[in-house]
């Protein structure tokens, strides 16, 4: 509770900083590689299983702790599976069982000193369809804070309502109607209300299960803008079927295949120079 | 044998044996007129689909003529109808042979005539309710002619005993509805304060909490309440939870009779829990799961998300079902006869006897009755209140339910 406190007073602190929505996005393969940062999570030997079926196979990977690192990969492959592994999702699937360690800032996120619920606080999730909830705008944004007890006062709720409708830009086109139901918003909206909710906790990490699957064109390019001033703050995993969006949006790729993580390197590297026959064959668009 | 050979079954043995008959031949036909070459193009239709066109005409004109005798009956003479039947008949086959070439559609022509029928079945059920629901309205304003409509709807007092003869020394009658009301509305309150609760509760643990084989043993055995007779209900009621109660009250020196608002009620209660449990846990399985997903990735709890993001976008449907299971406690009849008492007491006090609108539907038309009376009339009546209130509820709640699932889907 103490270091979340601390986390939302920092939250506050950069208030002043608000977003260059302008900026252009410059493409992953000419910008520069992620530099050597901390690392946020430390995967060993994470396996997942459904009904006693093995959904993923002892997987090792640094999840570091800024930039955006995608997980890529066919349907089935387990990328969802591992992404419900950060939050402990997977622990609200009836008969799913997860083993190995992931530890978080070097803390086991599966230790019994965890309450999943205030671990699901420091990692958000922003789904594949947008799900607000049938109530209204500023209701929406303001869920997790209640829930949490983060804003003593309606003055500290408004403002981190404002905030976070700021930070996933969002604030200028729902100010003046935060009354109406959430589901009012068209589908891309829908999908940054549900990034403000998200934020809204302060989380330290943000996961997305495809978030741009179920948008048209314009608003997936107005969500990869977004997800490019988020990683500034958040560490950030992503779920994509578009190897494009991967490539555009990310650091890090890691390559799923069959439940075993295939390759994981630079975005850049994986893209261009991939070292596994699986992963050239898919990024070529041979398999799939 | 004698009365195997009554009219009735006569006619209808010669309309079916007519019908089959004009199968096979238009079967027949078809199959034989198919072997010619017409136009060089294979027939339209199966053989089949003319057999059945050509019993379906037969049955047709057969029904035709039946009816039309019965509607003119007496205007000729008893032999002439057998005759007029084969008659039709014969004339049904000759259209037959007229009509069936290969390039005839029977195909289509038999899909016209079983919407037809279906039709007609629908119908019977709609006209049937109307026929009840006019009934109701003639025979309530008949009763209105006698007992002043505003006296019925606002009166306090009920005593529907009328003298039979006019030497009989009786009371004149009263007919104030307000205690029957006042006592249905007491029994339902019970009824819905003990289903309410528990059968929400039900619901959400099905629901949310319940693992699925759990839920899938749990259910039916739940659902079983409702389909328990309610004359079971009935004498549990009375046998029972009355005299329980009665005992129950007595260890704190009051007395309270074995029939009473609170006993009937509670059992109406039970057996209503099903219609809530069920109706809420199909409308709270209705919300996406997504919702449950947002939400617990939020870092809720799951009687956090239950209570502030589930429970809300049910509500609507749960309140569907709370109003279905009022209109069902409202019409129950059997369990209140036997256990709520007849006596038309205007009381707040659940522990009394009352009475219902059902209980005195059955009390005013059982026994020696005399039809034209204003009791027996005010059977009608009573009907048409309580016709009129619970369509209103199912209306209402139908509606809620609708408007609900619109939302998802």
């Amino acid at each position: 509770m103490v270091n979340m406190n601390a986390a939302h007073t920092k939250y506050i602190s950069d208030l002043g900083l608000t977003p260059n929505m302008g900026e252009v996005i410059e493409m992953m393969a000419s910008a520069p590689a992620a530099e050597t940062t901390q690392v946020k999570f430390e995967c060993r030997d994470v396996e997942v299983f459904y009904s006693g079926k093995r959904a993923l196979r002892g997987v090792n990977m640094d999840v570091p702790d800024s930039g955006v690192t995608a997980l890529i990969g066919p349907s089935g492959c387990g990328k969802s599976t591992f992404l419900r592994v950060f939050n402990r999702m997977n622990d609200t699937i009836p008969n799913a069982r997860v083993t190995g360690q992931i530890l978080m800032d070097g803390q086991d996120i599966y230790s019994k000193d965890i309450d999943p619920v205030l671990l699901r606080a420091r990692v958000g999730m922003v789904f594949q369809k947008p799900n607000p909830f049938p109530k209204s705008i500023y209701d929406n944004v303001a869920y997790g804070p209640r829930i949490h007890g983060l804003a003593p006062q309606k003055k500290d709720l408004d403002n981190i309502v404002e905030r976070s409708l700021v930070r996933a830009g969002l604030w200028d086109e729902v100010k003046d109607r935060l009354k109406e139901p959430g589901t009012s918003l068209s589908g891309g909206q829908q999908q940054r209300l549900v990034i403000a909710r998200a934020i809204a906790v302060s989380p330290e990490v943000i996961l997305m299960d495809e978030p741009a699957s179920a948008l048209d064109p314009i608003a997936t390019a107005r969500l990869e803008e977004l997800i490019d001033e988020l990683k500034e703050k958040y560490c950030i995993l992503i779920v994509t079927h578009s190897m494009a969006q991967a490539a555009r949006v990310s650091q890090k790729t890691a390559f799923f295949h069959l439940g075993d993580l295939v390759e994981y390197d630079d975005t850049q590297t994986i893209f261009t120079n991939p070292k596994d026959q699986r992963t050239q064959d898919y990024i070529t668009g041979r398999t799939g | 044998m004698q009365q195997f050979l009554n009219p009735e079954i006569l006619t209808s043995a010669i309309l079916i044996i007519g019908a089959v008959t004009a199968f096979l031949y238009g079967r027949g036909l078809a199959v034989s007129r198919a072997q010619l070459p017409a136009d060089g193009a294979r027939a339209h239709s199966i053989p089949s689909y003319h057999g059945y066109f050509s019993a379906w005409i037969v049955a047709f004109i057969a029904v035709g003529v039946i009816a039309l005798w019965t509607t003119f009956s007496g205007a000729l003479p008893e032999f002439m109808f057998p005759a007029m039947m084969l008659g039709a008949m014969a004339l049904g086959f000759i259209i037959i042979n007229r009509l069936l070439t290969p390039t005839f559609r029977a195909r289509n022509h038999v899909e016209r005539f079983v919407g037809g029928v279906l039709m007609i079945c629908s119908g019977v059920a709609v006209l049937t309710t109307f026929g009840i629901v006019l009934s109701l309205v003639f025979e309530s304003l008949r009763f209105f002619d006698q007992v002043p409509i505003l006296d019925f709807l606002t009166g306090l007092n009920w005593s529907p005993q009328t003298a039979l003869r006019e030497d009989q020394i009786g009371q004149s009658g009263s007919f104030g509805a307000v205690p029957i009301f006042a006592g249905t509305f007491m029994i339902t309150a019970v009824a819905i304060f003990i289903a309410g609760p528990i059968g929400l509760l039900i619901a959400v643990y099905l629901s949310e909490y319940a693992t699925k084989r759990t839920r899938a043993t749990v259910k039916p055995m739940v659902e079983i309440l409702a389909g328990i007779p309610t004359i079971v209900y009935g004498f549990f009621a009375l046998l029972t939870v009355g005299p329980a109660i009665r005992n129950f009250a007595e260890g704190f020196g009051l007395s309270v009779p074995t029939q009473s608002a609170i006993a009937a009620g509670s059992v109406m209660g039970v057996m209503i829990i099903p219609f809530i449990s069920s109706l809420s846990d199909d409308v709270i399985n209705a919300v996406p799961q997504t919702l449950r997903d947002g939400s617990l990735a939020l870092g809720a709890t799951k009687s956090e998300t239950m209570t502030k993001v589930i429970f809300p976008a049910a509500l609507p449907g749960i309140i569907g079902a709370f109003l279905l299971a009022v209109s069902r406690a409202i019409g129950e009849t059997m369990i209140v006869v036997m256990a709520a008492g007849r006596a038309a007491n205007l009381t707040g006090n659940p522990f009394e006897a009352v009475t219902t609108v059902t209980v005195q539907i059955v009390s005013l038309l059982t026994g020696d009755q005399e039809f034209d009376s204003a009791k027996t009339l005010a059977a009608f009546a009573l009907g048409l209140v309580l016709f009129v209130f619970t369509l209103v509820l199912n209306i209402i709640a139908l509606l809620i339910v609708r408007k609900y699932r619109e939302r998802y889907e």
